[in-house]
């Protein structure tokens, strides 16, 4: 009794987190142009998607932003979180205290923030801004979710490697990264993630010729949204669902990991 | 001693395929300590958790007092747990952990305060109530999870490895506290334990348990002078195991050499299991006995020596205050008062209990 | 080992994009457009329209973070109970929702919340008097709720696998019954996770315009809205700044509550 009350609250969860998804998945089936209207059953949005140069090509900016993005930011954020690991205690507090403002700070204040450094230097507004801006969210993920790694790792397996003659350089791609690894990973997919789904900061970095997914979408809402962005969304969703099933394939420990870690960084 | 106050008839439970308890039986009297004494994975704590009503068996009955409380919550039992890892209430003072249960119970506030007052006297942790758990040192820790117990004064009370995470200086003066707590109180103890050297100090009755089963029942002087089997005879102290045969009563041919011992019963050219205590094995000068030997190793231990003994293809483990230098020349002797024989196991639960070792 | 240099980098970057960014919205927050101290930004929060979109703000932001709550909290208890199904259910509540963009997952609830929309049509199917919540403020709760929620789930959900279960077995032990053990023990032990729930639900419902410009329609407008539109129409970065000053200090102080109830300090919060 008690375990059917349990599953039935945590399936009106789903459906209540679900039902936009699967409302959207519907429309990119849509022959009608409008979002009120059934119009009956097409593909044809998934045929037109592929010649909607501008769709693509705010899709590969995306992309692009959040690849690049997410690898800076892991790149600087382990070696920052190697470092912070290894302060003393105050200077890791500010430090932590520092990389906490853009998590917990509005969005919108980054946004703007970011926004009149980039006027003050006189930066031009387009890929460079968005994807600084980019990179600066990005990196406080990938630290704390490389840092509760360090912090379990044996210091001393550290040392023990350059006891028995490794260089630093040696000891830590052979001892500390892989040890690391995970938290290094799950970093990363958060970083990127986190990036795709950006709206708000990338309003207020971007420049008029450069358009995001998101931005795109955004511009679009007072005209009407082009069913294309339906089907676009539709074959993203499909496909990191399949992914993400692949994964839950691989061995069971690994997938705990990368969950946990990225619990640790949602948090 | 006094009458039964807890019956476990027949408890058996398992977790998935893992059978924990099979088929148990067993009684605890009043104003009794128990040990329950295994290795982990034993089944001692699952028999606590299920007089303490956290687990309910699959099969069988608890009974408390001549009444059936197999299904009865743990908010109603007659009995109170220390906990593994103390459990206090971290976002709690001291002395709202201890009257916790009691204001479950809507005792008026001079009580609470009086009780407070008492337990923390006895736990010798006086003035301590205003503090946080997170304060205090894992020893006073302990003795709070105690005080919040015997505040509601239990019938009996559980204790689950309660010194378990303590440091050895510790735990021993943790030890004589408990012994005088029991006196003091005139309570059953129910106690959890894979340390022998705990069971045997504070024990009134010890529970030797293995893969679910009892092995023996006992005083701490039976269990360790007597030893019914193998395990047994293995998990409390060192000792030497020999496979033997009882040629008649009152004589066992041990490695081959004939011994004169005071067990009868056995049967005439039974094979059986025999166990010598280390601290029994006398070391006379070469030939004095049957039974010659060299000395191949020796250690020194602070209270006496340790050494092994080679004789008759067989090593002997061997406790003396006297020094025998490696490759002295014995002979070897065991009055017959310290010849322990046992049955060789015989069914397949006693046979997986020799095996596990 | 000194590792030190290794932290240079990330310094610099967190100066140079982080820190002075914050300085410049304090500078322009507390100068007029000739670059002058003022301190007229600031109290331009008092102007009737924008004290009324700062106090619409507060209210939905209040309402949706308590209704995440009331959600989250139950939810979080049958998933830490769960055994090892529940990693696939926070894979299912969490991650994967995100990569369904989230302007175009808000803007579907246009389509479910319609007069005509999804959940009318099923409502009148069923013979129920229909609901008429688009562009009113219950549907940008509704919005602020479906966005937020999980970020009120994780850290209650962490704080409750935390507690020790003996701990709750001890409450059961003295006496308790299911309630009471909840509300003397499993509720304030959790109280972490709730208020850390409370900062990340309630920082970005206060903050955002998008929730409210894609499900109030254009009437409504919050102080997220009056910044946004300060900074990319009126162009008054001043003025914008000067009410991100005023924002930020109802984040800090909900930050402040947030470390002030973390007593342990282990930061069940990020």
């Amino acid at each position: 009794m008690r375990k059917l009350l349990h599953r039935t609250y945590i399936f009106l969860i789903i459906v209540f987190l679900y039902a936009p998804i699967a409302t959207l998945i519907v429309l990119s089936f849509n022959a009608s142009k409008t979002r009120a209207k059934w119009g009956g059953f097409t593909l044809k949005w998934y045929q037109s998607l592929f010649h909607n140069e501008v769709i693509l090509e705010a899709l590969s900016t995306t992309l692009l932003i959040a690849l690049l993005s997410a690898l800076t930011a892991t790149f600087i954020g382990t070696i920052a979180a190697i470092a912070i690991n290894g302060m003393k205690k105050r200077n890791r507090a500010f430090l932590m205290a520092v990389t906490n403002i853009p998590m917990l700070n509005a969005e919108i204040v980054t946004g703007i923030s970011l926004m009149l450094l980039f006027i003050s230097m006189g930066m031009r507004f387009g890929f460079t801004t968005v994807l600084l801006a980019h990179i600066t969210f990005n990196i406080p993920y990938v630290i704390l979710s490389v840092l509760p790694r360090l912090k379990q790792m044996n210091p001393s397996t550290y040392e023990a490697a350059l006891d028995l003659g490794a260089s630093p350089f040696y000891a830590f791609f052979k001892v500390i990264l892989p040890d690391i690894f995970p938290g290094v990973l799950s970093g990363f997919l958060m970083a990127f993630t986190m990036s795709l789904d950006d709206f708000i900061i990338t309003h207020f970095t971007k420049g008029p010729g450069l358009d995001t997914l998101s931005t795109k979408i955004y511009t679009e809402v007072k005209k009407g949204i082009k069913p294309e962005m339906y089907s676009l969304s539709a074959l993203i969703f499909v496909t990191v669902l399949i992914l993400l099933l692949l994964v839950n394939r691989t061995p069971k420990d690994r997938k705990n990991i990368t969950l946990s870690r990225q619990e640790e960084v949602l948090q | 001693m006094s009458n039964r106050l807890i019956d476990l008839v027949n408890i058996s439970k398992s977790f998935g395929s893992n059978l924990i308890l099979d088929d148990m039986n067993l009684y605890i009297r009043e104003n009794e300590f128990l040990t329950l004494l295994g290795p982990s994975g034993c089944g001692k704590t699952t028999t606590l958790r299920i007089i303490g009503g956290f687990e309910s068996p699959d099969h069988g009955k608890v009974m408390f007092n001549g009444t059936d409380i197999t299904s009865l919550p743990p908010n109603k039992r007659q009995v109170n747990t220390v906990f593994q890892k103390y459990a206090l209430f971290t976002h709690m003072t001291i002395a709202e952990n201890i009257a916790f249960g009691l204001k479950i119970k809507n005792k008026s506030n001079a009580y609470i305060q009086d009780k407070v007052k008492y337990a923390l006297k006895l736990v010798n942790l006086d003035g301590y109530g205003s503090r946080m758990p997170d304060s205090l040192s894992g020893g006073q820790q302990q003795r709070i999870a105690i005080a919040r117990a015997i505040v509601n004064e239990p019938k009996v009370l559980l204790l689950d490895e309660p010194l378990g995470a303590l440091d050895l200086k510790l735990r021993q003066d943790m030890q004589y506290e408990l012994i005088r707590l029991k006196n003091e109180l005139g309570i059953t103890f129910v106690y959890v334990t894979h340390d022998q050297e705990e069971a045997l100090t504070m024990s009134d009755t010890i529970v030797v348990m293995n893969q679910g089963y009892i092995q023996q029942i006992g005083t701490p002087e039976m269990i360790y002078n007597e030893p019914e089997n193998a395990f047994v005879a293995d998990f409390i102290g060192d000792s030497n195991i020999l496979p033997s045969t009882m040629i008649r009563d009152e004589l066992v041919k041990i490695l081959d050499v004939n011994f004169a011992c005071i067990d009868k019963n056995f049967g005439e050219n039974k094979p059986v299991d025999v166990v010598i205590r280390p601290e029994d094995v006398e070391l006379l000068a070469p030939d004095k006995t049957q039974l010659n030997g060299e000395v191949t190793h020796l250690i020194f231990k602070g209270v006496h020596y340790e050494m092994e003994v080679v004789a008759n293809g067989f090593t002997w483990l061997v406790h003396s205050t006297k020094l025998f230098p490696v490759g002295t020349k014995i002979s070897i002797y065991v009055s017959p008062e310290n010849i322990q024989i046992m049955h060789k196991p015989v069914s397949v639960d006693e046979e997986a209990v020799s095996i596990d070792e | 080992m000194n590792k030190k240099w290794l932290s240079f980098p990330y310094i610099l970057w967190a100066a140079g994009f982080i820190i002075i960014p914050l300085a410049m919205v304090f500078y322009y927050g507390f100068t007029d457009r000739d670059g002058i101290f003022t301190m007229e930004n600031i109290l331009a929060i008092l102007s009737p329209e924008h004290r009324k979109a700062l106090f619409l703000a507060l209210v939905l932001s209040f309402f949706s973070t308590l209704i995440c709550i009331l959600l989250a909290y139950p939810l979080s208890m049958i998933l830490a109970k769960m055994g090892n199904a529940r990693n696939s259910f926070l894979v299912l509540i969490f991650i994967l929702p995100m990569w369904m963009n989230f302007l175009l997952r808000t803007l579907a609830w246009q389509t479910l919340l319609e007069k005509n929309g999804v959940i009318n049509s099923i409502l009148h199917f069923l013979h129920l008097p229909g609901i008429a919540i688009i562009n009113t403020p219950a549907a940008i709760i509704l919005g602020m709720v479906y966005n937020f929620l999980p970020f009120m789930v994780l850290p209650i959900y962490n704080a409750l696998l935390k507690i020790d279960p003996n701990v709750i077995n001890a409450a059961r032990d003295l006496g308790a019954n299911g309630l009471q053990t909840f509300i003397k023990v499993t509720l304030p032990l959790s109280m972490p996770g709730v208020i850390s729930g409370i900062t990340m639900v309630f920082v970005p419902a206060l903050t955002t315009f998008v929730i409210s410009t894609l499900l109030g329609g254009s009437k409504i407008l919050l102080i997220g809205n009056v910044i946004e539109q300060e900074f990319t129409q009126s162009g008054n970065w001043n003025l914008g700044s000067g009410l991100s000053v005023v924002l930020m200090i109802f984040i800090v102080i909900s930050i402040i509550f947030s470390t002030l109830s973390d007593k342990d300090g282990e930061g069940t919060a990020i």
